[in-house]
């Protein structure tokens, strides 16, 4: 075989390999969709939403409290995490500046923390406030998740804040506003749909981490809204019932679990079109 | 005057917010470390490769859970690197523009997908299908790691892909036009140009892996033994502090528990910060 021939036979070679690799990988991908949404279609009922959980065996049994404690941690965390992080964002873009030696320090470190294991997080919680208020509580959750929250938020507000053209900022300024009214009433309103998507996109990121509630919010079989106590939460609930031998009860997991995808890639879908839409203007 | 009062005010209080950041890192440092004394002071750092995990008996080592974090993380990365690669490759220079686009939303997507799902399909659909093929009960490292490397899949090919795509076009056509096939272009164009952005992804990816719980605390099978082969059940630290985290009901058990919650955040924070400060800083600066 000639050196021209080996050539195009080594191209093809790899490319149908890569090719190969994408089928594959995408093939696992959409068989575990799959599942998913067969097995989540098909055990959704209307009881799942208006009643609570059940012990196994026992109709009618839902969700209700699950979804109910989940939205109360889901909101908590995003009225904690979504102002802090949104203040501490505006800090590195306008005050600490795109070089500036702490801004960058703080970027770096976010961004770790944005890998760091969640259920070290969830032991983190539990050290300083499971374990002093001698019990499991909502709001323990609510800060377990904010803290995941914090650098994601963080981190797209700072890049949203830096898209937003400097000549604006000093339009403002030469007009004599000062610095905190240039960053509101400008700057922001600026980047108001960058920052929203970056918001969402936080939350439904937020929303389906279970580990980090195992131990701070935990489990509560029954109807509560009592942020002082363990409180129920979807993710949990769906590792329980899944490691359950109960038949009816890993038929709630996967309801479940189909609620919770569908809430996370609906916000993922909302918050692409948003941007989408935006740049498209 | 309140203009200034104000705008000082404003300032600080972004600044101090800022700061929460640096302060939760240390903290969290900190306070592992507070709770995982008892266990340090008790066994020292022996306990990361003393095997036995005996809590009746009050013994506690480190070893099991540490390997299988790390056995699991390297079987997760080895299916899931060449994959990646490829599905990177088919997607910056195979696909045709509306493929690309497509296939690569959906793979943004699905890395979406929170990762207790993965676990849950893992449990209910893979772990039966391995159990047939090699025996046992179908849980246990191998199982973990296959999980793993579904499960990072998609956010692997989704920023080797953002690496690729940082070659200028102007060095990949003045190979194609010298006669270069794809092959060619990508083994001596792309990949050189962008090999530390691939290898810092690939970390990056394992430091998400190896850190990971849900995905694969349903199919590791929690047995505190180094496993005689990787089709045996095991456990990783995430599974040991899932499952036995409620459970601990001596002080040196809870503090044992919190010792492998430091040594993980430690793991992970270094395997996390090489990528970044390493590899990754290139491609940072390229996209300012």
């Amino acid at each position: 075989m000639n050196r021209q021939n080996r050539r195009i036979l080594m191209n093809k070679v790899v490319m149908t390999l890569s090719s190969l690799a994408a089928l594959a990988g995408l093939a696992f991908l959409f068989w575990i969709l799959g599942v998913l949404l067969y097995k989540g279609f098909g055990a959704l009922h209307w009881d799942i939403f208006t009643v609570d959980m059940a012990p196994p065996g026992r109709e009618p049994s839902g969700l209700r409290n699950a979804l109910v404690g989940q939205l109360l941690l889901v909101v908590g965390a995003s009225v904690i995490g979504v102002p802090v992080g949104v203040l501490a964002g505006t800090y590195l873009s306008e005050y600490g500046g795109r070089h500036g030696k702490l801004a960058r320090l703080i970027r770096d470190i976010s961004d770790i923390m944005m890998s760091a294991p969640s259920i070290v997080i969830g032991a983190f919680v539990y050290a300083i406030m499971v374990a002093p208020m001698g019990h499991f509580s909502g709001w323990a959750g609510i800060v377990a998740l904010a803290i995941m929250m914090l650098p994601i938020v963080l981190r797209t507000t700072d890049d949203m804040l830096q898209l937003v053209p400097g000549s604006l900022r000093e339009a403002a300024i030469a007009l004599g506003a000062p610095k905190y009214k240039v960053i509101m009433q400008v700057v922001y309103r600026g980047a108001k749909v960058g920052m929203l998507t970056g918001i969402l996109l936080s939350i439904a990121r937020i929303a389906g981490e279970t580990a980090p509630l195992l131990f701070t919010s935990f489990s509560n079989n029954f109807y509560s809204t009592d942020l002082n106590h363990p409180i129920a939460s979807l993710t949990v609930t769906m590792f329980n019932y899944a490691t359950s031998p109960f038949e009816d009860w890993i038929d709630l997991g996967w309801a479940a679990a189909l609620i919770l995808t569908l809430f996370v890639l609906g916000s993922n879908i909302l918050g692409r079109y948003i941007i989408r839409t935006k740049k498209g203007k | 005057m309140y203009y200034r009062i104000v705008d000082k005010l404003f300032e600080h209080s972004t600044r101090l917010l800022a700061l929460s950041v640096l302060i939760l890192l240390g903290a969290l440092f900190v306070v592992l470390f507070q709770e995982a004394k008892p266990a340090i002071d008790a066994f020292g750092l022996h306990f990361i490769v003393e095997s036995k995990w005996a809590p009746n008996m009050d013994i506690f080592g480190g070893w099991p859970a540490i390997y299988g974090s790390i056995v699991s993380t390297i079987i997760a990365m080895l299916i899931a690197t060449p994959v990646a690669i490829g599905i990177a490759i088919f997607l910056s220079e195979l696909a045709p523009p509306w493929v690309a686009a497509v296939v690569g939303s959906a793979i943004e997507l699905l890395a979406a997908i929170p990762s207790i799902i993965y676990g849950m399909w893992g449990l209910f659909y893979l772990a039966p299908i391995l159990r047939d093929i090699w025996g046992g009960n179908g849980l246990g490292l191998a199982t973990a790691g296959f999980v793993l490397s579904i499960m990072i899949l998609p956010f692997m090919a989704a920023i080797t892909r953002d690496a690729m795509k940082t070659t200028p076009d102007i060095l990949k056509e003045s190979a194609y036009g010298m006669g270069a096939t794809r092959w060619e272009v990508l083994k001596d164009v792309v990949i050189p140009y962008v090999k530390s952005g691939i290898i810092g992804s690939i970390i990056l990816a394992l430091g998400r892996a190896i850190g990971e719980t849900m995905a694969v605390t349903f199919v590791m099978g929690n047995v505190h033994k180094i496993p005689q082969t990787i089709f045996a059940p095991a456990t990783s630290i995430p599974v040991t502090l899932a499952n036995e985290f409620t459970e601990a009901d001596s002080d040196l058990y809870y503090s044992s528990l919190f010792y492998l919650a430091l040594i993980l955040l430690v793991i992970s924070f270094t395997v996390i910060a090489a990528a970044k400060f390493i590899f990754l800083r290139k491609i940072e600066e390229a996209r300012a």
